[in-house]
């Protein structure tokens, strides 16, 4: 067992692991927070994205002790400070962009580090974008509109609802 | 003006801010203190005689608490089937049993063996590896035709034979059918296959049992759409734990699609050996294990035949299909290929005779039952393609040719024992023109040619019966269960509703759209109406979500509970207003007498039922909570028109999904952002299963596509935007909302449209010899057509 610190949503946490655990499962499993999923084992749904130092990561993908020492965040810090859901969480919610929500977070976290790198992205460059990140539930449609709605597109012309 | 609030508003999910925030309540988050964890250790040969499991080793194992095996199941119950059909001579089809953990054989890749239960999931993974397998392989049986022919390896060896059944529908159609097909001016004929599907929901199945010593009472946490009918199958025919002793709750569901409808061997054995060992079990399944062990889909070889007379009209339609039920009959596999399948073949179309022959067959593959749309998608793509085709052999335009054969007149009791109350087909055609722009499709063909690309254009109709169904019909038909659902509406004291249902979310937004209809009847805020599910502990006796029937069944459930409580709110009313019950109105949530000023609040009157001071206690009891179950009269029929239009790449073959529109006719429609949706899906899946996904085994069985390196999923770049439009409707006429159910339509309705494009496309660039291409189109398959 190894001893790993890190900073998760701002708090300084620490865990004894094994070196086979894995991010997500010390995310899930010793932190207990849940928001983070897990819905392939190839790396392949993206439905475990979080944030390591500023980097979009699927925590499937990385050892907990290889997150030793980094800032991580997750869903579950993703809201404004003041609780309320951010500007993408918002748009997913006012576009219909999530429908049994597993995939969710993810997607948001995802989302959330194309915007930084590519403030307005076009519909192909999301789709490119999002070819890590599997939903069964909304067929993308409302969750490229929710993407081009948060990075401030008029989104009015696509498509019915 | 579109409403913001109640019926027919696009109201906002309530739902969405946990699942946004991370604080959803999913299975896998379920821990429960002193839980240990069960890994199956699976056949990975398709089919073998199990000489010996010698796990002696692997119990001396760090972590290990027990290691079940088969033997530990003798005496316990099997994994029951839920629907028995009787086949074309009148017999009851061959059921084999299906064991929780294998014994004496293993029947496909996945079949689980042992179980190994340690303190740590990582614990039972490496003593799973310590278990001495001694497995005599045999010839595994996997093509269909092959396991039907003489001197085929059986899979059940105390069954006579691979043949589930042989059905017949309508059987005394058989001959006048044969006769109009032989006297037709022109028959079309196809042959076709439905391709194997995984249902994928992005959560994995996960299980914990849990058991109680102080009350003996046993606990199932299951990702499941309709968790009362796990605990009736599973208390009743495998651990015989009665159901006051057995709750089953089912927290947020990550999808399910049919896939999670099922009672599965792994839940069976949490309850059982949480009882065993006195502690919590959890399994949570890999997505690998998913593949060897969700029942999978379709999977249909299928012969059409439809007869024209010389004016073009449909005469007659004859199919013969063989329908892989896997290695074991799973919850309701018998029903699919039969009365899901079957009943739907007359599509939109008034043709006078049909006939259905469906043979179900034993397989060493995992077991195959409902995915969403469940035999109706089967039924729309052999009909659309073949009235494609047939236009196409006749030279006339397919749209005209589809039109020349809808059914105008309503209710229409079709020659494969349905009655459609309502549709009206021309007008969903008429829409989808509009919305697909087919007036400008050729300057797109155009466009395309230019920049060397085929473009085709694929329309389609489709038919489906949803709102399953009349228990007194299921039951004639086979099925072991009823089919109604339930509500429980409880007016709280100060005036708020929490309604506990029957139906079961698991992404269709049960909690926001069920609201809008309580809401829209009582005239209060929706925020005022709180919907409870998925715990059998605290909701009436419900059958589950599946089939498009949430709305339309539970949805009616509610209302009439709804409608007693309004009944019963309106003698407390008249009480307090000292006026005459047939004139107390209820609107905006006040109770007035009629012509009058006199009026009291909802929440006064929810008061004086809980608070009986001035009360008629003489005439009715205190309290406001009433209970309905609603048992359907008939199915419901969505219907609509869908268009896909697709450029091929002629060198390469690879198809792109250009521009896809949908105009359905759902009926009365109660939050149409959520409909929307429920289309957007299916359109994806009905996509994947057109271009993208197959689920392939190997001659010995092997499963070649067990994972998603291999099973290609739809991903955000293999789709457009969609067009989807549901302005048509026309109501259902036999429950209280006017609804017709949403869930499945996108699914049902895409794959023909896809393919019928990706053939025009291809005879567009002169390869007019291509007649069909089985699913998915790959770029190797299209490429290969393509070179005659």
């Amino acid at each position: 067992m190894t001893k790993v610190s890190m900073t998760v949503n701002g708090k300084s946490v620490s865990g004894e692991v094994e070196g086979r655990t894995l991010l997500v499962n010390f995310l899930r499993n010793d932190l207990r927070l849940t928001g983070t999923h897990v819905g392939c084992d190839t790396s392949q749904c993206g439905a475990c994205v979080v944030h390591v130092n500023g980097e979009a990561v699927k925590a499937c993908t990385m050892f907990a002790a290889e997150a030793d020492g980094a800032e991580v965040s997750t869903i579950e810090g993703a809201a404004n400070p003041d609780g309320s859901l951010n500007a993408i969480q918002q748009a997913f919610q006012d576009h219909h962009g999530l429908q049994c929500g597993f995939c969710t977070p993810g997607m948001v976290m995802s989302a959330a580090a194309l915007l930084k790198e590519n403030p307005k992205p076009s519909e192909h460059e999301i789709r490119s974008y999002l070819q890590g990140n599997i939903c069964r539930c909304t067929g993308y449609h409302n969750i490229i509109k929710a993407i081009m709605a948060a990075s401030g597109q008029d989104v009015e012309q696509i498509a019915a609802e | 003006m579109p409403k913001d609030t109640g019926i027919g508003a696009s109201t906002k999910r309530r739902e969405d801010v946990r699942f946004l925030t991370g604080v959803g309540n999913y299975t896998d988050d379920v821990n429960i203190y002193g839980q240990a964890y069960v890994h199956f250790l699976r056949s990975d040969v398709a089919h073998g005689r199990i000489k010996n499991i010698d796990t002696s080793a692997a119990s001396g194992m760090p972590g290990v608490v027990r290691i079940f095996t088969g033997a530990d199941f003798e005496g316990v119950g099997g994994i029951p089937c839920g629907w028995q059909i009787t086949d074309r001579h009148g017999n009851p089809m061959q059921e084999p049993a299906h064991p929780v953990l294998a014994q004496g054989k293993v029947r496909h890749v996945g079949d689980p063996i042992a179980a190994i239960v340690a303190e740590t999931l990582e614990e039972a993974r490496d003593a799973a590896e310590a278990i001495e397998l001694d497995i005599e392989e045999l010839p595994a049986v996997v093509d269909m035709k092959a396991a039907v022919a003489d001197g085929a390896t059986k899979v059940h060896d105390d069954l006579e034979n691979n043949l589930c059944y042989d059905w017949g529908f309508v059987e005394e159609n058989r001959e006048a059918v044969d006769k109009a097909i032989k006297e037709a001016a022109h028959v079309t004929t196809l042959e076709l296959v439905n391709n194997r599907l995984v249902a994928n929901p992005m959560e994995p199945r996960v299980a914990v049992g849990d058991y109680n010593r102080a009350d003996d009472m046993s606990t199932l946490y299951t990702t499941s759409q309709n968790p009362h009918v796990i605990r009736l199958l599973m208390g009743a025919f495998v651990l015989g734990i009665p159901e006051h002793k057995l709750r089953v709750v089912a927290p947020d569901v990550g999808g399910g699609f049919g896939t999670k409808i099922f009672h599965y061997a792994e839940e069976a054995f949490c309850t059982f050996a949480a009882r065993q060992l006195k502690r919590a079990v959890k399994w949570t399944s890999s997505r690998s294990e998913a593949f060897m062990s969700d029942a999978h889909g379709r999977d249909h070889v299928t012969k059409i035949e439809l007869a024209l007379d010389k004016d073009n009209n449909f005469t007659a339609i004859r199919t013969e299909t063989y329908a892989n039920m896997g290695a074991y009959l799973s919850t309701f596999a018998p029903s699919v290929p039969t009365w899901l399948h079957g009943t739907l073949m007359a599509g939109n179309y008034k043709t006078p005779l049909i006939y259905v022959n469906v043979k179900a067959v034993f397989t060493n593959t995992v077991p195959v039952d409902a995915y969403r749309g469940a035999g109706r998608p089967e039924a729309t793509f052999q009909l659309e393609r073949v009235v494609d085709k047939a236009a196409r052999e006749l030279g006339v335009d397919p749209v005209a040719l589809r039109r020349q054969n809808f059914i105008t007149e309503f209710p229409y009791s079709t020659p494969v024992a349905v009655e459609y109350d309502t549709g009206d087909y021309d007008a969903t055609m008429d829409k989808l023109q509009e919305i697909a722009d087919f007036a400008g499709f050729e300057a797109r063909r155009k466009e395309s040619e230019k920049r060397g690309k085929l473009r085709g254009l694929g329309i389609n109709c489709y038919i489906e019966a949803c709102g399953i169904a009349p228990s007194n019909l299921v039951g004639q038909l086979g099925a072991r269960a009823g089919l109604y659902e339930s509500a429980t509406v409880r007016v709280n004291a100060t005036g708020g509703i929490t309604v506990m249902t029957g139906s079961h979310s698991h992404g269709q937004g049960h909690e926001t759209s069920f609201p809008q209809v309580v809401a829209e009847m009582l005239g209060i805020d929706a925020s005022m109406v709180e919907i409870v599910h998925g715990d059998t502990a605290n909701t009436p006796m419900g059958m589950g979500t599946y089939g498009s029937r949430s709305i339309a069944v539970g949805g009616s459930a509610m209302v009439r509970a709804t409608e007693k409580i309004i009944n019963k709110a309106k003698k407390i009313a008249s009480h307090l207003l000292e006026a005459s019950e047939a004139d107390i109105e209820l609107k905006d949530g006040q109770f007035t007498v009629a012509g009058t000023d006199k009026s009291v609040a909802w929440g006064d009157v929810t008061l004086a039922a809980y608070v009986p001071h001035n009360y008629p206690l003489e005439d009715i009891e205190p309290g406001l909570e009433e209970t309905a179950f609603y048992d359907p009269a008939n199915f419901t029929y969505p219907s609509g028109a869908y268009a896909c239009e697709v450029e091929v790449d002629p060198e390469t073959g690879k198809v792109t999904v250009e521009r896809f529109a949908a105009a359905d006719d759902f009926g009365n429609i109660i939050n149409p952002m959520i409909v929307s949706g429920q289309v957007h899906g299916g359109i994806a899946q009905g996509v994947g299963q057109a271009l993208l996904e197959n689920c392939a085994y190997d001659e010995n069985g092997q499963l070649l596509s067990a994972s998603y390196m291999d099973y290609a999923m739809p991903r955000a770049d293999d789709v457009p935007f969609y067009q989807v439009d549901h302005s048509c409707q026309t109501p259902c006429t036999h429950n209280p909302l006017g609804v017709k159910g949403c869930g499945e339509a996108g699914a049902i309705g895409s794959p023909p449209a896809v393919i019928n494009a990706v053939i025009d496309a291809l005879h567009s660039g002169g390869h007019t010899h291509v007649e069909h291409i089985n699913m998915p189109a790959t770029p190797a398959r299209v490429w290969a057509a393509m070179q005659k």
